[in-house]
């Protein structure tokens, strides 16, 4: 995928600025964590759960090779045919071929973010083939031609005027009334169902595989997954190789902690498990089916210190509570994978040069870990992806001298005493009058937007010293 | 050192003395004397003898947060071998406490690891000393004016550092705290993230001052210098009144020293 992480400071500055989106984001601040503390203490143990599924995906990921065999194996019991595809161009390769040997001409798609990642749209467009998002933040956004700002809400950055222009403008459908939000779902209702009914292949991604039986689980809250997966008569299932469980009761244990973090539901509006293709006796569903797994560097990921990562079940819940996400916004991770989760993922799928700047998009404040359904230790992850950008030495290099410095003088107390008082003795002369200072070199960074705070006139280690020394006479 | 140990004191009155040896923190000691002498005052209140070990300077977090997990570690084991004799260590801050009492077992190996476990077992945010292991604060002046707490995160997080001070707060000085709206939000301090990410730092923390005067606020206190210098520095810039002071302050009635970011 291409990223645009590296300009994350002036794509939140953009975002900052932008009055209106920054509404929609501190509402989402606001609504979706008291959501799901409602849903979460009306469950009961949801800690329970959240260690039960820990655990259950630990195992998973210790014998992926098991289940993901075993997986293959049942859906292949169940007439699916099943693709591995090393990286996101060969996945694409795979897509493409299945489109290409079905004579496709459209393409219904549901929500996936591994088609984001892959860039897929882009690649089957390229080809010749007609794609279209069915998602309705997934559409808005295809027809205006932007990325998602959110991993299960993509159009959260898009105000509902926007979308009113948008419609009205792509859309050929003459004068109309369009002034609530039910009148433009419903216009997008209309415009999608008629390309259900036209497309010749559906796409949709996968929320858990589960390895005894070979099914797929998606949950949606639109219904488009299951239009995309029923309708057309090819369906491709585009899915990543750490999202296979053992059991169905694990998925269903996965639907559980999903819902209610993404949106405080107990489920999802549509919860689908997709078995393969349509037998003689069944009255609709796909003639011939695909599954994709893609590794795309998860199995180095796997192999890594950053395995925990793999636990994540994409359901938003790190970046609806993370303040710098709220007010950054997502575009500014330049990343499809954006907030606590991305700033994990994206530097491990891509490389930490060119997004160096997103594990420190970060305060350690640990309210992504404190909700992450999956116990995910985010903050520690990041910390951790510091440690190798300071390694490799990939850091600002007047910030590793800064804390180098630092460390240094915090060895030798005597020393450090001694400058320490000297410089707060001055600081304190400058400014005593006011209680602060506006300007200060080396504190650009603080005095850009805030005064800088006095400090009293001498440290305490050198009061200290000085009354107990009077103590002793 | 003297005999007695957490399980004793629970039935010991409150002539009992515990040896506390306090970690300063950077930030009192170079910014806000007031604090440490504040946490001296309250602990001796509540039987301690309190002793300052000369060899602190700082627990290590800008290097450690910042990933230099190589230039923290030296300084953890300064930290751990200037204060593992003390009964108890006893640190005005919940990310300094934090810092000592989760990351170090982290950040260290071997026999350093055994070592700061130990030292974690005894280390103690102040608040949370003061409400739950020393003797109980005698009732002192009440303080009449509206006041805010802010939860700091490794506080808040860490160390479950929530009921403490409001209870201390209350029995002690009968403040009632008019609560923060989001007090479960970080204010965009984070040590270094200040200065790397200032514009959202800065957009953090003027939510976290519209929420403070919602409240109808006008004393924000906290049991972290970092957020409050943060807060008290944009105040200052957005011409605010609010006036910000560290828990252990209010806590021992030191009001007349000037508040953060006022003139003398």
């Amino acid at each position: 995928m291409k990223l645009e992480s590296a300009n994350f400071l002036d794509q939140a500055d953009n975002a900052l600025a932008d009055a209106r989106r920054t509404v929609a984001r501190d509402k989402l601040g606001v609504y979706s964590p008291n959501k799901r503390t409602a849903a979460v203490e009306s469950f009961g143990d949801f800690d329970g759960l959240r260690e039960h599924v820990h655990a259950v995906r630990q195992h998973s990921l210790d014998h992926l090779d098991h289940y993901l065999s075993r997986f293959e194996e049942e859906a292949l019991a169940n007439g699916n045919s099943v693709h591995f595809a090393r990286d996101g161009e060969e996945m694409n390769d795979i897509v493409l071929d299945i489109c290409r040997s079905a004579n496709a001409r459209k393409v219904a798609k549901g929500k996936s973010m591994v088609s984001e990642e892959t860039e897929l749209n882009e690649h089957l467009q390229n080809a010749g083939l007609e794609v279209i998002e069915t998602d309705l933040g997934e559409y808005i956004i295809q027809i205006a031609g932007e990325k998602p700002s959110h991993i299960t809400a993509p159009a959260l950055h898009k105000p509902e005027d926007e979308i009113r222009e948008l419609f009205l403008d792509k859309h050929s459908l003459g004068d109309r009334e369009l002034d609530t939000p039910e009148e433009l779902v419903s216009e997008a209702r209309s415009v999608l169902r008629e390309h259900f009914l036209s497309a010749d292949v559906g796409i949709i991604g996968s929320n858990a595989l589960v390895a005894e039986n070979g099914y797929s689980m998606l949950v949606t809250n639109e219904g488009n997954g299951d239009l995309c997966a029923n309708l057309p008569k090819v369906l491709v299932i585009c899915t990543t190789i750490e999202r296979v469980l053992p059991t169905a009761r694990d998925a269903m244990a996965v639907l559980r902690l999903l819902a209610r973090s993404t949106t405080g539901q107990s489920i999802t509006c549509y919860s689908s498990f997709y078995s393969g293709p349509a037998r003689e006796d069944d009255i609709d569903g796909p003639l011939e089916t695909h599954i994709v797994l893609l590794d795309n560097r998860r199995s180095e990921v796997l192999a890594s210190d950053y395995q925990e990562i793999l636990q994540c079940i994409r359901c938003g819940a790190c970046m609806n509570h993370c303040p710098v996400y709220i007010n950054a916004g997502g575009h500014a991770y330049g990343s499809v994978y954006p907030g606590p989760m991305g700033s994990v993922l994206t530097p491990l799928l891509n490389s930490l040069e060119e997004a160096s700047v997103l594990p420190n998009a970060c305060t350690s404040c640990g309210r992504c870990e404190e909700v992450c359904p999956a116990n995910i230790g985010l903050p520690d992850l990041l910390r951790d992806l510091r440690h190798e950008e300071n390694r490799a030495k990939i850091s600002a290099p007047r910030w590793r001298r800064g804390i180098k410095w630092h460390a240094w003088l915090s060895r030798q107390p005597w020393l450090y005493h001694f400058f320490t008082n000297l410089g707060v003795s001055l600081l304190n002369r400058l400014g005593r009058k006011t209680g602060y200072l506006s300007r200060l070199p080396f504190a650009s960074g603080w005095t850009s937007e805030r005064e800088f705070p006095v400090p009293q006139k001498n440290t305490f280690m050198q009061q200290y010293k000085v009354m107990t020394e009077r103590k002793n006479d | 050192m003297n005999d007695y140990s957490p399980t004793e004191t629970t039935s010991t009155p409150a002539t009992s003395r515990f040896d506390v040896a306090l970690f300063v923190t950077c930030l009192a000691d170079l910014f806000r004397p007031s604090v440490a002498f504040s946490s001296i005052r309250l602990l001796e209140q509540a039987g301690c003898t309190v002793s300052v070990p000369l060899q602190q300077t700082c627990c290590g977090q800008p290097a450690y947060n910042t990933g230099d997990y190589e230039a923290a570690a030296p300084i953890a084991r300064q930290v751990i071998a200037a204060f593992e004799s003390a009964d108890y260590v006893v640190v005005p801050s919940g990310s300094c406490a934090g810092m000592i009492s989760h990351h170090y077992p982290k950040l260290l190996e071997g026999e350093w690891q055994q070592r700061a476990i130990a030292l974690a077992a005894k280390t103690f945010e102040l608040t949370t000393f003061l409400a739950e292991i020393a003797a109980p604060l005698p009732t002192a002046k009440p303080i009449k004016r509206k006041v805010t707490y802010h939860d700091s995160c490794a506080g808040l997080r860490e160390l479950g550092i929530k009921q403490q001070p409001r209870k201390l707060l209350g029995e002690v000085r009968q403040v009632d705290i008019s609560e923060l709206e989001k007090s479960d939000v970080c204010c965009g301090f984070g040590g270094t993230f200040c200065a790397k990410m200032p514009a959202i730092s800065a957009k953090m923390a003027s939510d976290k001052l519209t929420d403070a005067a919602a409240a109808g606020a006008d004393i924000v206190t906290g049991g972290d210098l970092g957020c409050l210098l943060s807060l008290a520095g944009k105040a200052r810039r957005d011409g605010l009144s609010l006036e910000f002071r560290h828990v252990a302050e209010l806590l021992a009635g030191d009001l007349d020293t000037p508040a953060i970011g006022e003139p003398e």
